[in-house]
């Protein structure tokens, strides 16, 4: 139960304000969940680097000498902190085993995402201050979703927010609430997925990349999401270089889009896309139920 | 023409002077300025009053309106004119879903297009969208018209009531209990009616097709579970 | 010479006991599953299994008549400009016109105002028989909408928003064509005679954050002057009670699986949702969380019959009851007087449930007029208010024992528990020891 934003540039003059439009738009929404908010930017991508976002209840501790740690542990990263959130830089190819170095080194990190190019903040509190926590507005990039939280069932925690990320370069948002998540989880547990909380919308997002590392891609993930996921959802999705929104067959919870030249927009509500560029002569649609959408830098012409 | 901007003044202002029009008030033409998507705008209207709102509003604008003439300039979120009981209300842009929800009187015209459940449950209100309406618009409608110069989505009309549903465009499909009907000339009267009050120009009432209740549903038998 | 093996005397199963096999040769012969009013009848877990420790020389208990014991409860000061103060912390639940006669509406009202306290609309909106004679009345807001209209919603002194309740968490409902008459098909704008279908949803709104948009809409219609209560039913009180705070509400009502419905089906009312001993604990642990009890206030509904329910409710955490099936039989359903009628209808009076059908012989959930004229509204709301003063004596007689001068003060400290089922849902210890099954979150 919350309120999603998202907005995917077309127009690579926009990039330099990805986080700052963002901020806004997730800003506006607040009312819609006041518990917690994140956001997911997708940056420019350093050939052979990769990004890891760690969050960790006690930064003070568990951020000073990361980097040398990390080091030792025998993998080149930089180390930049925002905050409660850190992102690494590390070799594209250490990508693979991070969380297990993580996991010797600081046992206490959490991490939020991973990618080439995803870095992924969240914190319980409202929007602005989380936007304000780690300097969202500054942010470059070609493309990002945010979320403010009203927890339905589950709690009210750093992990708990959205989005969730359980691939690399893969995050989702989700308003709604799923009627089937528990015999999923069980599922995917079986089949290797690993789960940091009891979200239902955590279960939506490992369902997808448990689909994707079958060889699926976003959009065939998202048209099968259709027959196995029930109860209420739209979800905005991103991967590297997509993004997707799906709504379920019922179509209850509110979803808006909006499109130019230079963007594609999502919203829960047409107030969160008023201060875009451009918004008065964008179209503006209402996405159809069970129908995924879907949009891909790569494969733009 | 008192002018309300949103941006700076609170909505209960604007709601509260709406409310506050004694008998004989010369000011009764407000204009709304900047809503930027404002939930309740001129929400409980029960004057005869108009109401220019210039841009987009959110949630539930004009809900309840018993009486007064509302235009929005721009486009309309969720529930626009819910329940309302007499007046007009006019959308310049698109509706989104609930559009009309359970309204019992009064016209809604949109310019645009409606989405998804347009005049749910509505119960005595005309609806006229200009455009096309999404799907299951008309779910257990009452009474009323529905009028749609486009199309409309999958399952038109479904446990439709008495409501009276014209569609021109293609139905892309008729709900549970829903059917095409014949049009008679007292259905052509009606909808030509409708059609001038709305600003319809250019549409002969003949393209229209009827759609009602089959009324199968009406009381309960076991040979239509699968309707339920 | 033959003798006789010993016989193995005839053994009907439990399983497929007498009931179930004739419910099992109902559904084949009709074609149609059982609908019927009332709440849940099996027996679940209830106040009946928890006990009060009065007080003795540890606690000092209030004289009984002398020293003052309040009962008084406002409801509604979070956001509303105009709470509601009641007498008593014992209200009418939501009961509609159609499902019961104007007179029996009438009665609920004249009772009620008479003790001091609310009765509440239902599906199918308000009457002027019962706006006149209730001097506080709730306006329910439910999915049908039925005769909903701006006017009533001002004229009401506080809505109801309608989730669910706790026969059916998640039904909607029907009322059978027997029971649409002129008045409550125009009311409804139904043709007459045809099954009256309820959503189970709102039709213009879904989940927590669209519900607070609603609740901001209804404060604007109605100036913010109107305490909006959420009434859902006990099924996941801990995160309803949660969400209904967060949507804004002023009160949640909470109904547990014994509270009444107008009719639906049996299945619903026998196994959907939580007995109400099982809800109060985690609704009132919501609201501690949120920092909201007291603030918010807590409406318990659901098979509450006497003063001592009430006081168990009480001291469990709520600010207030509601009453429904009581209410109706306090003023004269399934009375015995009536025995010779239930029984040509295939009932004996005290099990009678078919209110959907419309002919009680009581004239109470019929719209019959030769039936509904049997129930005489000014003897019925007097033998409602009498009642209602009956059982808050009662609350008060438990609560001065235990030595409080308002029963709101009551704690659950002061109660303990009979049976394993009942320490656990009450969290309250078993009688002669300081422990309960099932300590831990949620």
């Amino acid at each position: 139960m919350c309120g999603i934003v998202g907005l995917f540039l077309k127009d690579p003059g926009l990039e330099p304000q990805l986080g700052a439009l963002l901020s806004d738009m997730l800003i506006t929404m607040t009312d819609r969940g006041p518990d917690s908010a994140g956001i997911a930017i997708y940056g420019t991508v350093e050939p052979g680097r990769a990004k890891v976002t760690v969050q960790s209840a006690d930064p003070a501790v568990d951020f000073a000498g990361l980097e040398k740690g990390l080091v030792t542990a025998g993998v080149s990263a930089k180390v930049q902190v925002k905050s409660t959130h850190a992102v690494i830089d590390i070799p594209a190819e250490r990508l693979a085993d991070i969380r297990g170095v993580l996991a010797s080194v600081r046992p206490a990190v959490r991490v939020m995402g991973a990618g080439e190019s995803v870095e992924i903040y969240k914190e319980t509190g409202l929007p602005k201050d989380v936007v304000a926590r780690f300097d969202v507005r500054s942010m470059g990039g070609t493309h990002g979703i945010g979320h403010t939280r009203m927890a339905t069932e589950s709690a009210v925690t750093t992990l708990g927010a959205h989005p969730f990320s359980t691939g690399a370069d893969q995050c989702l948002v989700h308003n709604g609430s799923l009627s089937n998540h528990n015999n999923l989880r069980r599922e995917l547990t079986r089949v290797g997925m690993t789960f940091e909380t009891q979200n239902d919308s955590e279960v939506a997002a490992a369902y997808l990349t448990a689909e994707m590392a079958g060889g699926k891609d976003l959009g065939e993930a998202l048209t099968s999401a259709l027959d196995d996921l029930d109860g209420f959802f739209t979800f905005v999705v991103g991967t590297r270089s997509g993004f997707g929104v799906v709504r379920d067959p019922i179509a209850c919870k509110p979803a808006v889009m909006a499109e130019t030249d230079q963007y594609v927009a999502f919203g829960s509500e047409y107030r969160a896309l008023v201060n875009l560029p451009g918004i008065e002569n964008a179209r503006v649609w209402e996405p159809e139920p069970a129908t995924v959408y879907f949009w891909d830098h790569s494969q733009a012409a | 023409m008192p002018t309300f901007d949103l941006s700076i003044q609170p909505l209960r202002e604007l709601n509260q002077a709406l409310r506050n029009l004694g008998a004989g008030a010369n000011d009764d033409v407000f204009e709304v300025v900047n809503p930027r998507g404002s939930h309740a705008v001129a929400v409980g209207i029960d004057a005869p009053v108009t109401v220019e709102v210039k841009g987009s509003v959110g949630y539930y604008c004009a809900g309840m309106n018993d009486g007064g003439a509302v235009t929005v300039h721009g486009s309309a979120g969720p529930g626009v004119a819910e329940n309302m009981m007499s007046g007009t209300v006019v959308i310049e842009g698109d509706a989104s879903q609930y559009a009309g929800a359970t309204g019992r009187g009064g016209l809604l015209i949109i310019k645009g297009n409606a989405a998804s459940r347009c005049g749910i449950s509505m119960k005595g209100i005309d609806i006229v969208v200009h455009g096309n309406i999404g799907h299951m618009s008309a779910f257990m409608a009452q009474s009323g018209h529905l009028v749609v110069c486009g199309d409309a989505g999958d399952a038109l009309g479904d446990s439709l009531y008495e409501a009276k549903l014209f569609v021109r465009g293609n139905v892309k499909s008729l709900g549970a209990d829903c059917i095409e009907k014949e049009m008679r000339s007292e259905h052509l009267e009606a909808l030509a009616e409708l059609l001038e009050k709305a600003g319809v120009t250019g549409v002969k009432p003949e393209e229209f097709k009827r759609y009602g209740s089959a009324r199968k549903l009406y009381n309960f038998n076991i040979d239509n579970a699968d309707a339920y | 010479m033959s003798y006789h093996n010993p016989h193995t005397p005839p053994r009907k199963s439990a399983t497929f006991d007498d009931y179930t096999l004739a419910e099992i040769r109902r559904a084949a012969a009709t074609g149609i599953y059982d609908i019927r009013g009332g709440g849940t009848k099996r027996k679940v877990p209830h106040f009946d299994d928890l006990l009060f420790l009065g007080a003795s020389i540890s606690r000092y208990p209030l004289e009984g008549y002398r020293e003052r014991c309040d009962t008084s409860v406002v409801l509604g000061t979070r956001f509303a400009r105009k709470p509601i103060e009641l007498k008593i912390p014992i209200t009418i639940a939501g009961m509609s016109f159609g499902a019961l006669s104007g007179n029996a509406k009438e009665a609920l009202g004249r009772g009620a105002t008479a003790a001091g306290t609310s009765t509440t609309t239902g599906d199918g909106g308000m009457t002027d028989e019962e706006r006149g004679h209730s001097q506080t009345l709730v306006y329910q807001y439910l999915p049908s909408r039925y005769g909903m209209n701006p006017k009533d919603l001002r004229r009401a002194d506080a809505i109801e928003v309608v989730v669910g309740q706790g026969a059916k968490p998640g039904g909607g409902g029907m009322l059978l064509g027997q029971k649409i008459s002129d008045r409550v098909a125009n009311m409804r704008n139904l043709p007459k005679g045809i099954d009256q279908r309820s959503a189970c949803r709102h039709p213009d709104w879904t989940g927590p954050d669209d519900l607070e948009i609603k609740i901001l809409e209804l404060r604007e219609i109605t100036d913010w002057e109107k305490p909006i209560y959420v009434k859902v039913g006990g099924a996941r009180p801990y995160y309803d009670t949660a969400l209904a705070v967060k949507a804004g509400a002023d009160v949640v009502v909470l109904d547990g699986m014994q509270g009444g419905t107008a009719a639906t089906q049996d299945v619903f009312i026998e196994h959907v949702g939580m007995p109400t001993l099982a809800c109060i604990r985690p609704a009132v642990q919501a609201l501690q969380d949120l920092g909201m009890h007291r603030k918010v206030q807590l409406i318990v509904s659901g098979g509450i019959r006497s003063g001592a329910d009430v006081a168990k409710a009480l001291a469990l955490g709520a600010d207030a009851v509601a009453i429904g099936t009581a209410a109706l039989v306090a003023i004269g359903d399934n009375d015995p007087k009536w025995e010779e009628e239930y029984q040509k209808l295939g009932t004996t009076a005290g099990a009678y449930d078919d209110w959907h059908e419309g002919k009680d012989p009581a004239g109470i959930t019929t719209q019959d007029p030769d039936l509904m004229h049997r129930l005489d509204p000014v003897v019925a709301g007097r033998r409602l208010a009498n009642y209602l003063k009956v059982m808050t004596l009662e609350a008060q007689t438990i609560a001065r024992a235990c030595g409080k001068n308002h029963v709101h003060n009551l704690e659950p400290e002061d109660l303990v528990a009979l049976t394993m089922e009942a320490a656990a849902m009450a969290q309250v210890p078993l009688a002669g020891t300081n422990w309960y099954p099932g300590k831990g979150g949620f």
